[in-house]
């Protein structure tokens, strides 16, 4: 998917604004989600992200901006909204003393699946969540991965074309998470709008496009590529050497350097250019009794990407 | 609308049934408190500790106090030789009440005068103290009565026992023996069931919203009316249970006789228990954690008990008090639930009190469901 906006947006946010008292929560956010698009939300805890995604479902109205779900207004209907999505809550909320199949008809019920169809559906869920041979197994006997996978159930049980997860994966274990988003892909790939937020900063590489939040501002919007290729706003270079700490000093003003940080026992160097820095810092530090063992360009990951854009804008937040 | 709300209405009920301690908690306690409250909650005075003081050494004086000895109402724990003694066993609490005859007692009498017989109470159980105070009188009346017309009798013959008296003649009616149980009891059903509906409902939404299923309910398109709905009828099949249960140990157990219509005690429960439940359901929606709904119980729950006329009587309250009884459908359900148990009366006396609580389990209901707001704020 490009990073241009979305041809078919489900989901508009425009200058989105949520004040709790003086405090800012949602500080002027924007972004669209089209069909059949994930959409990754990441950052911090606190960072903003659960309040974006109850101002969306209306739980929460908005201080200021427009929130436009399958193209109704959230502030001024969000009854019709609620029957187009299907929300999955931050906190586990299912009701743990009912069996699997008595939830998912609970949620039937109230999302009134007509009674012909809520059969296939509630067939639809288990097979998906993989609790066949589980239907009736209390809820609060379920390990978490299997818990997250029937909530995530009982959220799709009346087709809502777009869906809100609020940190779907939080507390369960690696190999369900990992089956966790096949299901969203799955889910996306049938035309159905994802909104996911997540603090795994490595589950940006599932989203088709992700946003940076820290301190409820939207500091950088994407494709997983187009993050690690640009929003550093320079090259990555891996170097290794003999005293970490001095080398580390000297960096901080040789000339083309941007920035730089400890990782392992190695240092990520940030510089504007790494053609002219692979060519000029050997001989800059080896000047300074610090010549490196390695010196070579590396892909960022998505985790470097965002330790470095929350690191400076939290700086410059300080700043100013 | 009624798929939604029978939706709830199941899932509430599997809720009650996997909760192993729910049928403990709705059938023992309540059992208990009834045999209690049938057993304990009494006014009548027995057995009134009692320190008697004789300085007369008549006859007469010990006549009076052979009065008192014989009365199941007082038993003589001492008699004492001083008035220090009195003093001594009213301020230890061995004795409640003192009764003091002086020297001269008999004399008076004898001369046709008053005598005077001292009677020192504790009064610091006020209500026990005026109950024994008034057997005291009592007694002392009776004694007063046979002694002058014995006293008439052998100054004057047969003719002069012919004295001007008021004979009161009592008939208390609904209660004959006024057996202060029969008041009681019926009382209990009121009030504990008040308790236990309140109590239940008060839980009911905070602890979905404290779990954080409310957040997943409040997303779905369900509609206020449905979900209060939805949670009102549950905990209505389990006040009515309560009700039944309450009248079974009265009736059968306690032996309160029941004079009216059952039928009408039906509609006064149900429009009672939809007044209740409707209290507990704002509770619900007004507080945001479970903490805070039994704070507010307790609160709540005290004042209704009260300003009921459960055991105070409403007509000695300040004017203001007997104005907020009014907005009480505990108040209302007592006179439902004596009248039928005891009175008698059937729709045609009740139906003010009927049509009170109707109105008032209306408006907490509406209250209740426009009070829900569906988002977090």
């Amino acid at each position: 998917m490009n990073a241009g906006q979305p041809a078919e947006p489900r989901i508009i946010a425009e200058d989105l604004v949520k004040r709790f008292g003086s405090f800012v929560a949602v500080d002027h956010v924007s972004f669209r989600v089209g069909r059949g698009e994930i959409f990754g939300f990441l950052g911090p805890n606190g960072a903003g992200k659960s309040t974006i995604i109850r101002i969306l479902c209306g739980l929460l109205r908005p201080s200021a901006g427009r929130a436009l779900v399958a193209g109704i207004d959230v502030a001024r209907d969000a009854e019709r909204v609620r029957e187009r999505i299907g929300y999955m809550s931050q906190k586990f909320s299912l009701y743990r003393d009912l069996d699997v199949e008595e939830n998912l008809k609970f949620f039937g019920g109230i999302y009134r699946v007509p009674r012909a169809e809520l059969g296939e559906r509630i067939r639809f869920a288990i097979d998906m969540a993989g609790l066949g041979g589980r239907e009736h197994a209390l809820v609060s006997n379920l390990a978490g991965g299997w818990q997250q996978r029937l909530a995530l159930g009982c959220a799709v049980l009346h087709r809502p074309p777009i869906l809100f997860l609020d940190e779907p994966t939080s507390g369960v274990e690696p190999a369900s998470r990992r089956r966790f988003w096949d299901l969203i892909h799955a889910l996306a790939a049938d035309g159905v709008s994802v909104l996911v937020s997540t603090h795994y900063m490595d589950e940006a590489e599932y989203c088709h496009r992700a946003a940076l939040i820290n301190q409820g501002r939207l500091i950088a919007v994407g494709s997983p590529e187009e993050l690690k290729n640009t929003a550093l706003g320079g090259d990555l270079l891996l170097l290794e050497c003999e005293m970490l700490g001095p080398t580390l000093a000297a960096l901080q003003s040789a000339p083309g350097v941007l920035d730089c940080s400890v990782f392992g026992n190695s240092l990520h160097v940030l510089v504007g250019s790494a053609e002219r820095s692979l060519r000029e810092l050997p001989d800059y530090l080896a000047q300074r009794r610090l010549p490196p063992t390695r010196l070579v360009r590396i892909q960022p990951s998505l985790e470097d990407v965002f330790v470095q854009l929350i690191a400076v804008d939290s700086a410059k937040r300080r700043a100013a | 609308m009624f798929e939604r709300i029978i939706a709830i209405i199941i899932k509430e009920f599997i809720e009650l049934r996997r909760d192993n301690s729910a049928r403990f908690r709705l059938i023992v306690p309540t059992i208990l408190q009834m045999l209690l409250f049938g057993y304990a909650a009494t006014y009548e005075v027995y057995h009134v500790s009692t320190a008697v003081l004789d300085l007369d050494h008549s006859q007469e004086s010990r006549e009076l106090l052979s009065h008192f000895t014989a009365s199941n109402r007082f038993d003589v724990v001492e008699e004492a030789r001083s008035q220090r003694d009195i003093t001594a066993a009213i301020d230890r609490s061995d004795a409640a009440v003192a009764l003091v005859i002086h020297a001269g007692f008999a004399e008076l009498l004898r001369k046709g005068r008053s005598a005077p017989l001292q009677v020192i109470v504790d009064g610091t159980n006020s209500n026990t103290a005026l109950i024994a105070l008034g057997y005291v009188n009592a007694i002392a009346a009776n004694f007063a009565k046979d002694y002058a017309t014995d006293l008439a009798q052998r100054i004057s013959g047969t003719a002069g026992a012919r004295q001007v008296q008021v004979v009161l003649e009592q008939r208390p009616w609904f209660n004959p023996d006024l057996n202060g149980r029969w008041f009681f009891v019926p009382g209990l059903i009121g009030t504990l069931t008040l308790v236990i509906v309140v109590n239940l409902t008060a839980f009911a939404i905070v602890r979905e919203r404290e779990v954080g299923t409310l957040e997943q309910i409040m997303v779905s398109p369900i509609r206020p009316v449905e979900f209060i709905l939805g949670k009102t009828v549950p905990f209505f099949v389990i006040g009515l249970f309560q009700v039944a249960l309450i009248v079974a140990v009265g009736t059968l157990w306690f032996q309160v006789p029941f004079a009216g219509n059952p039928l009408v005690l039906v509609l006064g429960s149900v429009l009672f228990l939809l007044s209740t439940l409707a209290l507990g359901l704002l509770i619900s929606t007004l507080c945001s954690t479970q903490q805070q709904a039994f704070s507010l119980n307790f609160f709540i729950l005290n004042p209704f008990f009260i300003l009921s006329g459960f055991s105070f009587p409403i007509s000695s309250m300040p004017q203001v008090l007997q104005w907020l009884t009014y907005v009480n459908p505990l108040r209302y359900y007592l006179v439902v639930i004596r009248g039928t148990f005891l009175k008698g009366v059937g729709l045609g006396v009740l139906w003010p009190e009927l049509a009170a609580m109707a109105a008032i389990a209306l408006i907490l209901l509406a209250t209740s469901i426009l009070r829900f707001r569906k988002s977090l704020e």
